[in-house]
């Protein structure tokens, strides 16, 4: 029997909650999605359609809006607070047609000097069928590809969940930040718990272990800055946590704003480049 | 990703010790002799089988050109990682004393056909070919050495995708390998991707997918998803043939199908017509 890391959550009423509690919160259908975010932090958002391939995908929108004033391009991780809404929004797991389609705004918003603003928080990409066959492998390798070196600011925000490669496609920027109990991980706890435990039961272990809150990510260097939320948690004030998202965002574009165009490039693959480089 | 250790999904291969291999596409059964003879090729369906790292070295390296590089990058315990099975640290030194490797990549710079290259390959045999942040840093590592020394880069993958032991650091090898081939591209130098069996999850999404020619052997399984886990999402059985190599071609992912014994001449061929 394994030794069994997770804390006992003690009696102390301000205990930072384990990480099976974030997950939880993370997944929490009241938390702020993204159109919470794009109608409290935006101006003026017009979304856009479609890969100019095959489909527009509902998993990932983007537009374009302003903020204080400065048009940026938004994209983000479409998830909803009901089922109707998740049905429609296919729960915010993008298609390869999404990960085009983000990057083709992304490629108009170098054009015209627009910073881009991503909004993660999907389970993973979508697993079907046509999202195979349609290439959801080279969809996100191409994203990761294609945001290293995009020459304009990215500032990306980890939501909710950061459901691995589906999350990381719109996750390379040249800031990372991450709400206070969002969660961002190499694999689900369930997945993690039934491959290395055998047993889903188990993800509350698997969360543990696999580091997945962020302070956990900002130790380990994955992010750069946590967003604080409203006590108990975003669902509880949605308006306010979206208050401090914008505060983190303008604090962002402002840093990122003044350094040229092949130094933001440069510095953005330093940052990767320091990535588990332990020799 | 990391669906690799899943028990379902594990080819049905005897115990080391029986004499008889069983083909993990067609089923059909042959002695373990004839399996080795025909270089891990099924005669009856020409399935191609994995072959260790060193085994692909030797066949695509011309003689003695091969020099090993970033052997002293290993895999990292960051996260004091355990699970019920045991420690992360205990089953990698396990996979390193079994393999005889550092990482589940092999590096170095060779000649092929004649041609300068930087040659990476993936053993499956190495804790299911998983990135882990060794992996990705010798990957990154010889993007950097190929600029610098003007070599064409080729990557044979062999992975179950992102190694979950090493957390979210693994996840993020997945865009550090790709930023690092998007500068092998910008400074000229084309990048060969060889999809070999299995390449799936973490690194069929990031580098492997990524070759300016995606190149793959008979057979072999390339994806993205598990099939049980799309089976579960969508309720339908999928095609017999999904996530094949044969399937990847048809819909437009993969510009060859490359039979073992031609790999070699077709990759130096690529790049003489490159002017490399
Ligand atoms: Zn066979």
């Amino acid at each position: 029997m394994a030794k069994v890391v997770r804390k006992k959550a003690g009696p102390a009423k301000r205990k930072a909650p384990c990480a099976m509690e974030r997950v939880k919160l993370a997944r929490d259908a009241k938390r702020p999605h993204l159109r919470d975010f794009i109608a409290n932090i935006f101006d003026d958002f017009e979304e856009l359609h479609g890969d100019r391939l095959v489909n527009d995908d509902r998993g990932l929108v983007g537009g374009f809006a302003t903020l204080d004033g400065t048009p940026v391009l938004v994209l983000g991780h479409n998830k909803g607070e009901t089922v109707e809404e998740n049905m429609a929004a296919n729960f915010g797991m993008a298609n390869p047609d999404g990960y085009r389609k983000a990057m083709r705004l992304a490629k108009l918003a170098e054009r015209f000097g627009n910073p881009v603003v991503t909004f993660v928080d999907t389970p993973g990409a979508y697993p079907g069928r046509e999202a195979e066959e349609r290439g959801q492998a080279e969809a996100i390798a191409k994203s990761l590809e294609f945001f290293s070196t995009l020459k304009t600011p990215v500032i990306v925000v980890v939501t909710g969940e950061g459901g691995s490669g589906g999350a990381l496609a719109i996750a390379v920027g040249d800031k990372v930040l991450m709400l206070e109990n969002a969660v961002y991980s190499v694999i689900s706890p369930e997945g993690c718990a039934g491959i290395l435990w055998r047993d889903g039961s188990k993800a509350p272990e698997a969360a543990e272990a696999l580091k997945i809150t962020a302070p956990d990510l900002l130790k380990l260097g994955a992010i750069d800055e946590i967003v604080p939320e409203p006590p108990g948690g975003a669902q509880n004030d949605r308006a306010a946590a979206c208050a401090l998202v914008r505060a983190a965002i303008v604090k962002a574009l402002a840093e990122l704003a003044p350094i040229a165009a092949d130094e933001l490039v440069a510095r953005r693959y330093a940052r990767l480049r320091a990535m588990g480089n332990f020799y | 990703m990391g669906w690799f250790e899943r028990k379902d999904e594990k080819p049905k291969i005897p115990p080391a010790k029986a004499l008889w291999a069983i083909c993990p596409k067609c089923y059909s059964h042959m002695e373990k002799s004839v399996w080795k003879a025909n270089n891990a090729i099924c005669p009856k369906c020409n399935y191609h089988g994995r072959l260790t790292a060193r085994e692909r070295i030797a066949q695509t390296a011309d003689a003695g050109t091969f020099a090993e590089v970033f052997r002293e990058v290993s895999y990292s315990d960051h996260l004091a990682f355990h699970d019920a099975t045991g420690d992360y640290k205990t089953k990698v030194e396990a996979t390193i004393a079994k393999t005889g490797e550092s990482e589940s990549i092999v590096m170095g710079t060779c000649k092929i056909g004649g041609h300068a290259a930087m040659l990476g390959v993936m053993d499956f045999a190495f804790m299911g070919g998983s990135l882990g942040t060794g992996t990705g840093e010798k990957i990154a590592r010889a993007c950097e050495q190929a600029i610098a020394e003007r070599r064409p880069l080729v990557i044979f993958s062999a992975s179950g995708g992102a190694r979950m032991h090493e957390g979210i650091l693994s996840l993020m090898q997945m865009a550090k390998t790709s930023a690092a081939i998007a500068r092998v591209k910008e400074a000229g130098l084309p990048f060969i991707s060889v999809l070999t069996d299995p390449t799936t999850g973490g690194v069929s999404a990031s580098y492997a997918m990524l070759g300016d020619i995606n190149i793959t052997e008979p057979r072999a399984l390339i994806g993205f998803a598990g099939r049980r886990v799309i089976e579960n999402t969508i309720h339908q059985k999928l095609p017999a043939d999904f996530q094949s190599a044969e399937y990847l071609e048809k819909h437009g992912f993969i510009d060859r199908i490359v039979e073992r014994k031609d790999m070699k001449a077709f990759i130096a061929k690529m790049l003489a017509f490159w002017h490399f």
